[in-house]
C-alpha cells in the first residue's frame, strides 16, 4: 500500500480516518483456512467526538481498534492519522513500524482491555511512564499519576506495588490512569469499565467527558450500556462491515450449520489470536 | 523522528561451505531502538548478529556503521585501531553465558575499570568511584567490589557483564540470550533492569532471543528468522498480533496462555 494522499471526500478537521478497509486471518496451522473479519470499513474520527462501534460480540470491533493502533496489519484500504507534530495525515494503515512507534508516542493513544504488566514496575511508574517518555519531568509525572490514580481510588498503599498481584478491577484503572495521563488527540477504548464498580464507572465517564470536551477524538467500544449512553456521539454498526456473515451465508445454506460454523471460527480465532496478549 | 540510522545492514551473507547460515539480510537500527531477532536454534539469528558485530566474517553484503564524527562506513573498511575501539568503547556485547564477557578472575570493580582503562582513564581512585557507582546502578551491594565473579550468582553475574558493557557510555549494544540461562525469578529482575538502562541511555541494541516474551519487554521492532533468511519483519506488536508467516504463527501459537 502506497497511500500518502488524504482522499478528497475527507474533511479537513479530521482526526482519524479509515476507508475500504478490509482485514482476514490466513491460518497456516490449520491449513491456510482464510477467516475473514471485516471489509470495507469506513469513518471518519473529529475532534471532541465520541464514536462508538457497536454490534454483537465477534464481529470485529476490537480487530477495528487493533488495526487502528497498528497492531494488526490491514489487508486493503487505508487509516490515516494527524500527527499531531505536523498536522499532516499519515498514513498509519501501510504499517511502517517507525511512522507507527511516532504516531503512538504523540498521536493516538489507546487503553487495552487487560493490563500488560511488566514485572517489577510499580503501579505509579507504569502510570507515569507514558509522561516520562515524552520528556516530562520524571517528579511531575509522578505527582500527576498519584493524582489520577487517586481520582480513580487506588489504594495508595498499592502505588508502589507491581500490579501483578492486584484484583482486575486494581489493574485496569492502573491501565486506564495510564491511557489518560498523556494528551494524545486520538485515544482508542476497548471496554474501560468492564470490571470497575459504579463509583470507578462514573470517575472514568467524567475522564472521558473531559477529554471530549478538550477536544479529544475518541473512539470506543463500551458494552456498559449507562457508560455508553454518558458518552457516545455517535454510533456505528460494526455488523455493516462484517466479512464473516456474508461469507458464512454464502457457503453454509442451513441456518443451524451457519450458527455453528460462526461459533468455530470466532473459537479459532480467540485460540490463534489473543493467546499471545498477556 | 531521527533521520538517520545508526546502523544499516543490507544483503548480509554466511555461508559455510554450501550451507548457509544465514542469508539476504537486511535492515537499519536507529539510535535509541531495540531490535528483536527471534527464530529457533538453528535458524541463523546468533550467526547473524556475530557477522554485524565482526565476531565473525561475513561472506557477502554490506554492515555500515554511523561513526561519532558521523561518517557511516562499512566496518570492513575500519582500520583496525578504528575496529578496536568499536568494540572497546562504542559497542558492548552482552553473551548469554556471562563467563564469556567477564574475568572471572578478576574483582568485580577490576571487571568493569578495565573497560574504564581500555578508553584512557588512568585516576584509580575515579576508576573505583565510577565502578561503584555502575555496580549499584545494576543493583550489586558496594562492598562486593573486591569479590570475583566465580562468587556470584549466575544473576549477579549477568548484571555485572551489563555494567561493564555500559560503563564506557556505548551507542550500540549486542545481546545474545541476556537472560537465556538465568531461572525465572532472576530473569525479571535482569530485564527491568535492561529495559530501564535501555531508554535512560538512549541506546540502540539488537537482542538475539528465542524468548517472545523476552522481546515483547524489549525491542521496538522485530526480525523472524527461519533457515537462515528473514521470514517477517515489523513492529513488535504487530509481529505477535497478527503474524503473517507460517512460521511466525507457530513460533507465536506455542507460546503456552498465562
Amino acid at each position: 500500500m502506497t497511500f500518502h494522499q488524504p482522499t478528497g471526500s475527507m474533511p479537513q478537521s479530521a482526526l482519524l480516518s479509515a476507508s475500504g478497509v478490509a482485514k482476514s486471518f490466513t491460518m497456516h496451522l490449520r491449513g491456510g483456512i482464510r477467516l475473514p473479519v471485516v471489509e470495507d470499513v469506513g469513518f471518519a474520527l473529529h475532534p471532541g467526538e465520541c464514536l462508538v462501534l457497536g454490534g454483537p460480540s465477534g464481529v470485529g470491533k476490537s480487530s477495528i481498534l487493533r488495526m487502528v493502533y497498528g497492531n494488526y496489519a490491514i489487508d486493503g484500504g487505508q487509516i490515516l492519522v494527524r500527527n499531531r507534530r505536523t498536522g499532516e495525515l499519515d498514513d498509519l494503515g501501510g504499517g511502517d513500524p517507525r511512522l507507527i512507534l511516532d504516531l503512538r508516542r504523540d498521536s493516538i493513544g489507546y487503553v487495552s482491555q487487560f493490563l500488560r504488566a511488566v514485572p517489577r514496575v510499580s503501579a505509579l511508574d507504569i502510570v507515569a511512564e507514558p509522561l516520562i517518555s515524552r520528556g516530562t519531568d520524571p517528579d511531575e509525572a509522578r505527582e500527576r499519576a498519584t493524582a489520577l490514580l487517586d481520582r480513580l481510588h487506588l489504594p495508595s498503599a498499592l502505588f508502589g506495588l507491581p500490579p501483578a498481584t492486584f484484583s482486575g478491577g486494581e489493574k485496569q484503572r492502573v491501565n486506564i490512569a495510564r491511557g489518560f495521563i498523556t494528551d494524545h488527540p486520538v485515544l482508542l477504548l476497548d471496554e474501560p469499565t468492564a470490571s470497575l464498580d459504579a463509583a470507578n464507572r462514573d470517575v472514568v465517564i467524567a475522564l472521558i467527558k473531559e477529554k471530549l470536551q478538550a477536544g479529544t477524538g475518541v473512539l470506543g467500544i463500551f458494552h456498559d450500556q449507562p457508560v455508553r449512553d454518558a458518552v457516545v456521539t455517535r454510533t456505528i454498526d460494526v455488523s455493516s462491515f462484517s466479512a464473516r456473515k456474508k461469507i458464512e451465508a454464502v457457503t453454509e445454506p442451513s441456518s443451524e450449520r451457519h450458527g455453528s460454523s460462526q461459533q468455530t471460527s470466532a473459537s479459532l480465532q480467540e485460540e490463534q489470536f489473543r493467546g499471545p496478549q498477556r | 523522528m531521527t533521520t538517520s540510522p545508526i546502523l544499516s545492514v543490507r544483503a548480509l551473507e554466511k555461508r559455510y561451505g554450501t550451507f548457509i547460515g544465514c542469508t539476504d539480510v537486511s535492515f537499519d537500527l536507529w539510535p535509541g531502538e531495540v531490535l528483536a531477532i527471534v527464530g529457533e536454534s538453528g535458524s541463523g539469528k546468533t550467526t547473524l548478529l556475530n557477522c554485524i558485530s565482526g565476531r565473525l566474517d561475513r561472506s557477502s553484503g554490506q554492515v555500515l556503521y554511523r561513526m561519532r564524527d558521523g561518517r557511516f562506513p562499512d566496518l570492513d573498511d575500519l582500520s583496525e585501531a578504528e575496529r578496536r575501539f568499536l568494540m572497546r568503547t562504542d559497542w558492548g556485547f552482552v553473551h548469554q553465558n556471562p563467563a564469556d564477557g567477564l574475568r572471572m578472575r578478576v574483582s568485580a570493580g577490576a571487571n568493569v575499570g578495565e573497560r574504564l582503562m581500555a578508553v584512557g582513564e588512568r585516576h584509580y581512585g575515579e576508576i573505583r568511584h565510577t565502578a561503584t557507582e555502575w555496580l549499584s546502578r545494576v543493583e550489586i551491594a558496594a562492598e562486593r567490589i573486591d569479590d570475583q565473579p566465580v562468587a556470584f550468582s549466575g544473576g549477579m553475574r549477568q548484571r555485572l557483564q551489563i555494567a561493564r558493557n555500559l560503563v564506557t557510555r556505548p551507542r550500540l549494544i549486542f545481546m545474545d540470550e541476556p537472560t537465556g540461562g538465568l531461572d525465572v525469578s532472576v530473569q525479571a529482575r535482569v530485564l527491568d533492569l535492561l529495559r530501564s538502562l535501555v531508554s535512560e541511555l538512549d541506546l540502540a541494541v539488537i537482542i538475539v532471543t528465542h524468548d517472545l516474551a523476552v522481546a515483547r519487554l524489549l525491542s521496538q521492532r522485530m526480525i523472524v528468522m527461519k533457515s537462515g533468511r528473514v521470514v517477517e519483519s515489523g513492529l513488535t506488536d504487530r509481529v505477535l498480533d497478527d503474524p503473517r508467516h507460517p512460521y511466525t504463527q507457530l513460533l507465536v501459537a506455542s507460546i503456552p496462555e498465562s
